[in-house]
């Protein structure tokens, strides 16, 4: 039987970029922010609307607002200004981008995205744009262009993809980062981003599980994980004193198969028996300020060393989740720091003293991890994997916002038998987004989601057909949410999994009773094939 | 009685149009092109870099014994200025550029390196030939402008002797503008601008080299007129020919443009935050000028708020608070 999906035509663009209209069409679009949750962070025209009227109910002087917002972000961002003026247009970045790969969309090549915004800059504040017009590149500011603006912007997942190609460097998450700034500035937000960023700030994560139910939910973690170790572990929350603050993102406490990935990160704490606090405040990592503008993302950030200065920690170790790394890596410190309350971090366990992050303080948990695996202080039985065979997705933010990439290989490496990389052009600093994110992982956005995941999906499918890859593992709570999906619609049969899933099956705990269970609670080995009729027939 | 009136006058006009053409022009562009280029330039510099976002394309430095990529995720300023080089000198991001190609069903990434070879050919062609120009500006001329003439003729094909950058410089023009129409893509962003700065290149290198094969050109004529306008002491010789005429305008238009255009990507490149910053932000901590403070919900506020739920949940309250 021939399968239709996978045909993903490659049709040359004939239209005019210029021309800005968009048909919202349903599935490829996020549904607008709810006006309490944008009236709940300050953040202004809170309103009812919808992208696909006609009448967005933006100010009247949406334009002045827009030209004058322009205006201050080209004097705060020296990456806005310049990426405004030195794009040739070679077109390096073209098939880049997983959203033009999956959709055939010309104005998802990021120089045609950036080209958008580019325009109206070129119209308005070059010299040559406002005596030239058109000719030079120019285009009017129209509401059109606002809602192109906004069915692009929300179509890209700043993952810095063809930022790696581009000979100048033009960052594409930088000027989608501006261009949404610009469009919060007029209301135009997406739910999926507001009412998390919202939740975060208000009650501490993004779900809004308040202080009891946070507790809860490690509880019951913790129970699960005496079913299949025969250990109980400790959960302190808020613990004053405590030598490390433990932050992650809240879909760890609340999602699958996220949830096995917390499970992990139990049974290593216990076993090497780090003095480590949870705190319900700052029960987030992830930040979807990041996805709204400078400032929301300097506003959730806070609360981490705030939390970490209140609980009096010396360092701070960070879980698997990809944008929050994004933000702790490359904004945290200039945005909240100087994080001179804390010191430099240093392993309980081997003595380490990660000098990657001596002035932030934090530390990514797979660096934690492959310093404890280097230096012996673990046992791992990776027969316990063995029904994995197991490959690694390299999440966008930690590989091109930071170079996290060896790390996790090493973890994953020592936990397994069976590892498989997927093609050379598709991991690394080369690595396909999801196609969630950056807040499109909702699923009223699930067309373009299952686009702009394609071609992930097909390098999986690539190891999954040469070495029966049946595993996928990765570090970003947004993959771990959306990628079951993506795979169960292009490559069926391939699951999801946590590093840290991985590394807390194999761990060996002192005093655990004999595993007969992996931490999904599933047989360790895989179910022996039934034979088939068709085979016994046969003989 | 008229014409001896009308002959002198016709004469200093013409003199006076000539004048305006090899002098006047070319020091106005030249003017444009410093002063705009330099307007630009600090323009860009004006604007802080807030926060330190290198695109990391390797492994960053963290553990010991985890091999770091110090070119493609430098962590010092020295691997930055050695990442910087690399992008200037051999553009080392578009050569790793590849193609996406359906094949069987599925996405294929083939190595393409043409964008990379015309562009880096282009590049360097061009430097070779501003360069070899000194020959024109600098009397006596340096030992390494006639070196790099002999390099550049080494093959001794024809008289004059076939410069290589000419016909590098000449093939890889062709090939940025033949994609341009050919590659269906690329036509869909192409601009006008794109193509008028391509087209103003190809002339000003058709019409060079059209004097130096082609048409015979006064070469002394020229050179006088050289030395004149880079010693500030214009002269305006006779017998320059209209092919050097165009030559030169179309110089003076590309100089002219240069700043108002994409081609002041040689002044940006060296500017970009994702290339020239080192990844170093957890060890170090990069200052933002204009980091102001933000409403946050603070520690106080949120115990307050969940004050019954913390104490029903028995998480600890802030002692300070709590008495």
């Amino acid at each position: 039987m021939t399968d239709n999906r996978h045909k993903i035509e490659q049709v040359p663009p004939r239209s005019d970029w210029r021309d800005p209209a968009v048909e919202f069409r349903k599935g490829t679009y996020c549904h607008s922010a709810g006006a309490k949750y944008v009236e709940a962070l300050g953040l202004p025209n809170p309103r009812d609307w919808n992208p696909a009227d006609a009448d967005w109910k933006l100010p009247s002087d949406w334009k002045e607002i827009i030209l004058n917002g322009m205006a201050e972000r080209l004097e705060r961002f020296r990456s806005f200004k310049l990426f405004m003026d030195v794009c040739v247009r070679c077109g390096a970045c073209a098939d880049k981008c997983h959203y033009y790969l999956g959709s055939n969309d010309p104005k998802n090549m990021p120089m045609v995205r950036a080209e958008l915004i580019r325009s109206v800059y070129r119209r308005y504040f070059t010299p040559a744009g406002r005596v030239f017009g058109s000719l030079a590149g120019g285009r009017e500011l129209t509401e059109e262009v606002i809602k192109e603006w906004f069915y692009y912007f929300y179509q890209c997942s700043e993952c810095r993809r063809c930022s790696v190609f581009c000979p100048f460097g033009i960052d594409t998450a930088e000027i989608t980062m501006i261009g949404r700034e610009l469009l919060n500035l007029l209301g135009c937000n997406i739910n999926w981003i507001t009412k998390p960023a919202a939740d975060c700030f208000r009650v501490g994560n993004h779900l809004g599980i308040q202080p009891h139910a946070f507790k809860d939910s490690l509880e019951f973690a913790a129970d699960e994980l005496e079913e299949v170790t025969g250990i109980r572990v400790d959960i302190p929350i808020g613990k004053k004193g405590a030598e490390v603050l433990f932050v992650m993102p809240s879909a760890d406490f609340f999602a699958t198969p996220h949830y096995y990935t917390l499970l992990g990160y139990m049974s290593l704490f216990h076993e090497i028996g780090l003095d480590f606090t949870y705190s319900a405040y700052a029960s987030e990592g992830g930040n979807f300020g990041l996805f709204t503008s400078h400032e929301m993302m300097k506003r959730l950030n806070a609360k981490i060393y705030d939390e970490a200065r209140r609980l009096g920690v010396k360092w701070i170790l960070g879980g698997e989740c990809g944008h929050m790394w994004r933000v702790l890596h490359q904004y945290m410190e200039t945005m909240n720091g100087p994080a001179d309350f804390l010191e430099a971090p240093v392993s309980p366990v081997t003595g380490t003293r990660f000098e990657n992050a001596r002035s932030t303080s934090m530390v990514h948990i797979c660096e934690f991890t492959a310093d404890l695996l280097y230096h012996d202080k673990i046992t791992l039985d990776p027969k316990r994997n063995d029904k994995w065979s197991v490959t690694y997705h390299d999440s966008c933010n930690p590989a091109r916002g930071m170079g996290l990439l060896e790390e996790p290989r090493y973890v994953l490496k020592r936990a397994c038998n069976n590892f498989h990389e997927m093609p050379e052009n598709t991991i690394r600093e080369q690595t396909f987004c999801c196609g969630s994110g950056s807040g499109l992982g909702t699923d009223e956005n699930l067309e373009m989601r299952l686009r702009g995941g394609f071609p992930r999906a097909n390098a999986v499918r690539h190891v999954r057909e040469k070495h029966g890859v049946n595993l996928l593992s990765c570090i970003c709570a947004i993959d771990k949410a959306t990628m079951p999906t993506l795979l169960e619609y292009w490559v069926p049969g391939v699951e999801v999994a946590g590093v840290h899933e991985l590394l807390g099956n194999a761990l060996v705990m002192t005093g655990e009773k004999e595993r007969t269970t992996n931490l999904r609670g599933e047989p360790l080995q895989a179910a022996v094939p039934e034979t088939s009729p068709a085979e016994v027939v046969h003989g | 009685m008229a014409a001896l009136v009308a002959v002198p006058l016709l004469a200093s006009a013409a003199g006076v149009g000539k004048g305006i053409l090899l002098v006047g022009i070319p020091y106005a562009a030249f003017a444009i092109f410093l002063g705009g280029l330099c307007w630009r330039v600090v323009g860009w510099a004006r604007s802080p870099v807030p926060f330190r976002i290198p695109t990391t394309c390797g492994q960053q430095t963290s553990l010991p014994w985890i091999k770091s990529a110090p070119l493609d995720n430098p962590s010092t300023g020295l691997g930055a200025v050695g990442r910087m080089a690399l992008e200037v000198l051999l553009f080392r991001s578009l050569f790793r550029n590849n193609r996406a190609e359906i094949y069987d069903q599925r996405y294929v990434f083939g190595d393409s390196k043409w964008l990379w070879l015309g562009a880096l050919a282009f590049h360097w062609s061009l430097l070779v030939i501003l360069l070899r120009h000194l020959r024109l500006f600098v009397q006596p001329v340096p030992a390494f402008v006639l070196f790099m003439g002999k390099v550049d003729s080494f093959f001794q094909i024809g008289a004059p002797a076939l410069y290589l950058s000419n016909v590098v410089v000449l093939c890889a023009l062709a090939y940025l503008l033949l994609r341009r129409l050919w590659d269906l893509r690329l036509r869909y962003i192409s601009q006008f601008s794109d193509y008028f700065a391509l087209l103003l290149l190809l002339g000003t290198a058709l019409t060079g080299v059209l004097m130096r094969y082609g048409t015979r050109v006064d070469v002394v004529a020229v050179k006088r007129l050289a030395i004149g306008l880079a010693t500030f002491q214009p002269v305006v010789p006779d017998g320059v020919g209209i092919v050097f005429l165009i030559h030169l305008l179309m110089v003076s238009a590309l100089a002219a443009y240069f700043p108002f255009s994409k081609l002041v990507h040689m002044g940006g490149v060296f500017l970009s935050p994702t290339r020239n910053l080192a990844n170093n932000s957890r060890m170090k901590r990069h200052v933002n000028p204009w980091n102001y403070p933000v409403k946050t919900h603070t520690y106080a506020e949120w115990e307050e708020e969940f004050r019954d739920k913390l104490l029903m949940a028995e998480i600890p309250l802030d002692e300070a608070k709590h008495d």
